[in-house]
């Protein structure tokens, strides 16, 4: 049992920074900006994070480094293709690009530096009980934030007024301008918080998971969460699911090669994948509810003065 | 404002791709320009990191008489050989390949300039203009498979590998031979992540291991997240390519560290002396090709003494690493006692030794 539950804890690790990251995207394309630039928020968010935990010393500067890096990238992104109108896909891929180009960048005097890990919040007597007190209480804080975020961005998304006015905007941007609301402003928060969520995920790689540097690092983790969305048809509740299918299987692969099972370790790699897809498929099945929950507006571009 | 959309998007695009294909300035008055075209980021602290204080090794040697140029993260494929075109047609002498896909761009543009020679490393196709250069990393994996074999108490050792080609194959077996030469109750449970790099699954990798009891970790992977997930869960780990020590100190047991410097000077200095030949060079610990890190000072002084003479013995060629009597993991004998594999049968490698747990996938 012990085993067991030191397997569920690497498995928590592979899932939380695509929850972190794909829960921010998919605010971002509820309010219909689809931002394919996730990975190059990852990697500013992880080397700002990084950066700034290794000058000041101080883990919670590293956290809100990181999303306040993420959050400024999006911004960059958010004004190309909100003020600027830019095409959203082509933006997208260049602030992947240019994430990965300017993480380096600024990452080029921290490679090869170690960094201690990020604190576990352990509570004396709950954190030290067989088996789920390591698997509950004894986490860092990154993993609770992103726990919580889910019931957060639900209750956003479908009790708030907020959340109403947010959805309005994704679905039919024109109504929701025509309703006086403000269209950019919305977009703008919503492609913030993205950004904003997925510093936080790169957060979570270079503070918690590899506590380290190295270019690159968050190695198509971004892609995985902007497909994680439009599989889990925009509902938060499958987003979780899917992460942690995904991180799950990924965890269980390796184990299976570990114990020597004869299959081909290329076919047990693609497995996380094919199960998260097959998983999030079988469950999204009913095509009228899928379209229901896909922002009708994703993608387009508003002009205010249309 | 409009109008401003895909256009001006694409427009930096190229720039950046432009600039990325191109560290190279205009050609200086005469220093020889050599160029390097690297699979992965400078920064990965492996593989590519390695090369790159080659390169630095050149700039330092020769100061102001050469002039270096590096274009990183170049895709194996079509990419690669535009790359390598660009910097032959731009005056550079002599040019480092540093990846195995690199093998066909670099003999194809090898034959559109004569004159420029060409260096690849891992491959096996040479040319008149083109050599071929590569390590005997297995040399170091032996000596790390006789440590693991004093250090561990579970006798389970994982080993994380990144695609089952021979160069990966010969390592699992150069390390398995020395461990169970130490260690007959040993065994090796290999997992594959079919990456070179990828922090996250390589850490999530050594952890599986050590949950099933490995208590060494072997990588031919190129990130330290292995020894990281080791000094986190209290065992002892190999690193791979560059030092680790500072990712893990209680852990790193030592690494096997690739050295480039001396090769790259050297053929830097032969064109430049003009007697450059093109060749197929096999380095190992003798030629200073790699080196072990330093070991950690937890080792017991037997250990240490062990290891230690393990290396002089490979210098002199006392001990070559795939020494008979060798089995594979049916028990079949394919090498007797009193003979080695030669360098043929080292680079088609596809089978495991005994003590090898699992399959390998082909």
């Amino acid at each position: 049992m012990e085993t067991l539950a030191a397997v569920l804890v690497t498995v928590i690790g592979a899932a939380t920074p695509l929850l972190f990251a794909a829960l921010g995207e998919l605010v971002s394309e509820k309010s219909g900006v689809l931002n394919l630039g996730v990975e190059g928020m990852m990697l500013v968010g992880a080397v700002c994070a990084f950066a700034a935990a290794l000058t000041t010393g101080s883990p919670a500067a590293g956290i809100l480094a990181g999303a306040a890096a993420g959050m400024l990238t999006a911004l960059l992104f958010g004004v190309l293709t909100l003020s600027l109108l830019a095409n959203q896909v082509a933006s997208g891929l260049a602030l992947t690009i240019f994430g990965v180009g300017i993480s380096a960048l600024i990452g080029r005097d921290f490679v090869g530096t170690p960094l201690p890990r990020l604190p576990l919040l352990e509570i004396p007597g709950l954190s030290d009980l067989p088996v789920v007190g390591r698997l509950l209480f004894g986490h860092d804080v990154l993993v609770y934030l992103s726990i919580a975020a889910v019931p957060a961005v639900i209750w956003l998304l479908d009790r708030s007024r907020t959340g109403l006015i947010l959805r309005a905007v994704g679905e039919n941007h024109e109504a929701a301008h025509a309703l006086g609301h403000s269209v950019i402003v919305v977009r703008y928060l919503a492609v913030m918080f993205g950004g904003a969520m997925a510093g936080l995920g790169g957060a979570y790689l270079s503070l918690a998971h590899t506590p380290m540097w190295a270019e690159n690092m968050t190695a198509g983790r971004g892609w995985i969460a902007l497909a994680l969305v439009v599989f889990a048809t925009w509902r938060p509740g499958r987003v979780l699911l899917g992460a942690y299918l995904f991180g799950g299987v990924t965890v269980a692969q390796l184990h299976v090669q570990g114990f020597g099972v004869d299959i081909p370790s290329q076919i047990l790699s693609m497995l996380p994948y094919l199960a998260t897809i097959a998983v999030l498929v079988a469950i999204s099945a009913d095509s009228v509810r899928v379209r229901l929950n896909a922002p009708a507006s994703l993608g387009r571009i508003f002009h205010p003065d249309s | 404002m409009k109008t401003l959309g895909l256009k001006p998007l694409m427009g930096w695009l190229g720039a950046a791709a432009l600039a990325l294909a191109l560290n190279a300035g205009t050609a200086l008055a005469d220093p020889t320009k050599v160029g390097f075209v690297y699979v992965g980021p400078i920064g990965d602290h492996g593989w590519t990191y390695r090369h790159d204080i080659g390169r630095k090794a050149i700039e330092k040697a020769f100061g102001a008489k050469v002039k270096t140029t590096f274009v990183e993260s170049v895709k194996e494929g079509a990419d690669a050989e535009r790359v390598i075109r660009k910097l032959a047609s731009t005056g550079h002498k002599l040019i480092f390949t540093t990846s195995f896909g690199y093998m066909n761009p670099t003999v194809k543009v090898a034959k559109s300039f004569p004159d420029v020679r060409f260096e690849h490393a891992t491959g096996y196709k040479q040319a008149g203009n083109v050599s071929t250069y590569m390590a005997r990393f297995y040399e170091g994996r032996h000596i790390a498979g006789l440590i693991a074999g004093k250090m561990t108490k579970s006798n389970v050792i994982g080993y994380i590998g990144s695609f089952p080609i021979p160069e990966v194959v010969r390592g699992i077996n150069a390390f398995t031979l020395a461990l169970r030469q130490v260690n007959p109750k040993a065994t090796v449970k290999v997992v594959w992540v079919n990456t070179w790099y990828d922090p996250g699954k390589e850490g999530a990798a050594a952890k599986a291991l050590i949950d099933q009891g490995a208590d060494v970790i072997l990588q031919h992977t190129d990130s330290p997240a292995p020894v990281q997930a080791a000094q986190e869960r209290g065992v002892w780990a190999v690193g791979q390519a560059s030092d680790m020590t500072h990712f893990g100190p209680k852990s790193h047991l030592t690494a096997i560290v690739d050295v480039w410097d001396g090769y790259y000077v050297d053929r830097t200095r032969a064109v430049m002396d003009g007697n450059w030949k093109s060749g197929d060079t096999w380095g190992g610990l003798k030629d200073g090709m790699l080196a072990m890190a330093p070991y950690n000072p937890a080792l017991p002084a037997d250990v240490l003494a062990m290891a230690k003479q393990a290396e002089a013995d490979i210098m002199s060629g006392k001990v070559h690493p795939f020494q008979g009597p060798i089995r594979d993991q049916a028990g079949k004998e394919k090498v007797p006692a009193g003979k080695s594999l030669d360098d043929g049968a080292l680079l088609s490698m596809n089978w495991y030794v005994e003590g090898v747990q699992g399959k390998l996938p082909k």
